[in-house]
């Protein structure tokens, strides 16, 4: 039987009276790809948040490759192999887009804190290169983060999760504000990437089009709770379902 | 024209030294203390590009003065290259304590804590008289180097010399942070704290290393202040120390170690001319010359430069 790669028991957080996660229970194994829908306000994100410390739970535990990871922060757990792109992207504008990977591989070989070689070292770029041209960037590799468009701004924010060669990759609604042309060609660049990564993902995703697509199960929340878990042709064709999370039987 | 920055650095290096033999003593001296200043600018700009503006860093410029004086004072050490690296040294220790409170602060809160700090330290060094000589302040007896004496003009030309190599040093340390992950790290703080942690890079660490760098320099600055001028003050730490070097970050530039040195170099001759033809309004002059600055040069004096060289480098 395989070791799952995440285990989460029981979470729970409130957030004053409303419950952002209520004793919700789920074992992800390694090349799964899970998407995570609920209509806004279900605590998608907040799930995200926990598993990657920005938030502690009141309870409940999570395990990433059996570790107990509760009451880290974000940066430990990262360096763990627990890997995060946003709903909105997180960038350094400033930057150029190679630059914003070259500084996630500096991060991922520990050198976040080295003066004796520049950023820029030969093999170092030769890598960035690499992953821009699997995410489609490398045409804009020295352009500012900033000058991107929406499309862009997503791979790159993926690209950059990606290059620390995460074991698990928690992606925050990755084709939101994506054009419906563009959707599923970001959906196929980060699920090929995924592939021959052999990284383990959850994403969260509004659109159900896409989770059928892609995902090789569905987590549903509504409220903080777990409302369905399982393949998404089954789950999504439930009237029930359908209906807490799209408002539509 | 390809022409390597180190290159450039080198031809910089040469003309100071050149500029050491032949300018009148008055410039050399002025030249001398525009770079300890300089030294200390680059100390606020090493924080900018982590996002942070310090009001505050007279603590450490007074700090490493006042350390120079006491040694000089309580166990007669005269000695220059003993005398820079111990003042240095108790700069970075001021920076480790003080970045233990201040790493965790942003924005106004950073600038407002730094400039409390080193009020703090302007207020002990007005009071402990018995020690600091109050107002008074202490005399910097002439340094010897290498165990040779000094005196007269010598003594100015070396202390000059001193401070072309140690702002020499500090530049290249400072261009090797900012081309290195660390430098880089602390730009990506700037530009998205909440992004670097999720790199897996710890921002409290990755802002304590720019401070501790940042300490160092401005103790750097306050040393050759001291050795060059012979004496030291509470002024030294007083804010308007430390909005001074804000300014003439702002004035050169900050997005190049050139410019804060070109800033301090320019700041000092447009005060001193100022102070020379219109004693009771050179603040107004200076003040004026900066928002000619900001209105034509927004990127600061250097940034033409800039310009023309990056258009050299293709």
């Amino acid at each position: 039987m395989k070791t799952p790669i995440l285990e989460v028991e029981d979470l729970t957080l409130h957030f004053g009276s409303i419950t952002a996660a209520e004793r919700e229970t789920v074992i992800v194994y390694p090349g799964e790809l899970v998407g995570i829908v609920g209509p806004n306000g279900a605590g998608k994100t907040t799930f995200l948040n926990l598993i990657t410390g920005y938030l502690r739970p009141e309870r409940g535990t999570i395990r990433f490759w059996g570790q107990d990871v509760v009451g880290l922060a974000p940066h430990q757990i990262t360096a763990l192999g627990v890997g995060r792109s946003f709903q909105i992207p997180q960038l350094f504008l400033t930057l150029t887009v190679r630059e914003n990977v070259l500084v996630a591989l500096a991060t991922r070989e520990g050198r976040w804190a080295s003066v004796r070689r520049p950023l820029h070292e030969p093999a170092r770029v030769q890598a960035a290169d690499e992953v821009l041209l699997q995410f489609g960037l490398l045409a804009q590799a020295d352009r500012p983060a900033g000058e991107l468009p929406e499309g862009g701004r997503k791979l790159l924010d993926v690209a950059m999760a990606f290059a620390l060669r995460p074991r698990l990759l928690l992606m925050d609604e990755p084709t939101s504000g994506v054009s419906a042309r563009e959707k599923f060609q970001v959906m196929d660049t980060l699920v090929q990437a995924l592939r021959e990564g052999g990284i383990t993902a959850l994403f969260v995703e509004h659109d159900m089009d896409v989770v059928r697509r892609y995902a090789t199960r569905v987590l549903v929340l509504s409220n903080g709770r777990i409302l369905a878990d399982g393949v998404p042709s089954e789950v999504l064709e439930d009237p029930e379902i359908r209906l807490a999370v799209t408002g539509r039987r | 024209m390809n022409l390597p920055r180190g290159a450039l650095g080198v031809l910089l290096v040469a003309a100071l030294v050149v500029a050491g033999l032949v300018l009148p003593r008055w410039l050399v001296f002025l030249l001398a203390l525009a770079l300890a200043k300089g030294v200390a600018v680059l100390s606020v700009v090493v924080l900018m590009r982590a996002g942070l503006v310090s009001f505050g860093q007279g603590l450490f410029f007074a700090g490493a003065a006042y350390a120079a004086g006491f040694a000089m004072r309580w166990w007669g050490i005269r000695e220059a290259l003993l005398l820079v690296p111990w003042s240095v040294g108790l700069a970075v220790g001021l920076g480790a304590l003080a970045g233990l409170l201040v790493a965790r602060y942003r924005d106004i809160f950073f600038a407002m804590l730094t400039l409390a700090l080193s009020m703090v330290l302007y207020g002990v060094l007005i009071k402990a008289y018995g020690v600091t000589g109050g107002s008074d302040g202490i005399r910097i007896p002439t340094p010897t180097l290498l165990g040779l004496q000094l005196s007269g003009d010598d003594a100015r030309l070396v202390v000059y010399y001193l401070a072309v190599a140690a702002t020499a040093a500090a530049a290249w340390a400072v261009g090797r942070y900012a081309a290195a992950p660390a430098g880089y790290l602390a730009h990506a703080v700037r530009d998205n704290e909440v992004r670097v942690a999720y790199l897996g890079a710890p921002v409290s660490r990755i802002v304590y290393a720019a401070f501790l760098l940042s300490s160092g320099l401005a103790g750097l600055g306050g040393a050759l202040t001291a050795l060059n001028v012979g004496h030291v003050d509470p002024g030294l730490a007083y804010w308007t120390t430390s909005g001074e070097l804000v300014f003439i970050a702002v004035l050169g530039g900050t997005g190049t170690v050139l410019g804060p040195l070109a800033g301090a170099v320019v700041y000092e001759l447009i005060r001193s001319y100022a102070f020379k033809y219109a004693p009771y309004a050179w603040q107004m002059l200076v003040g004026a010359a900066m928002l000619l600055i900001i209105l034509f040069l927004p990127g600061g004096l250097w940034s033409p430069v800039e310009r023309v060289w990056r258009r050299a480098q293709g």
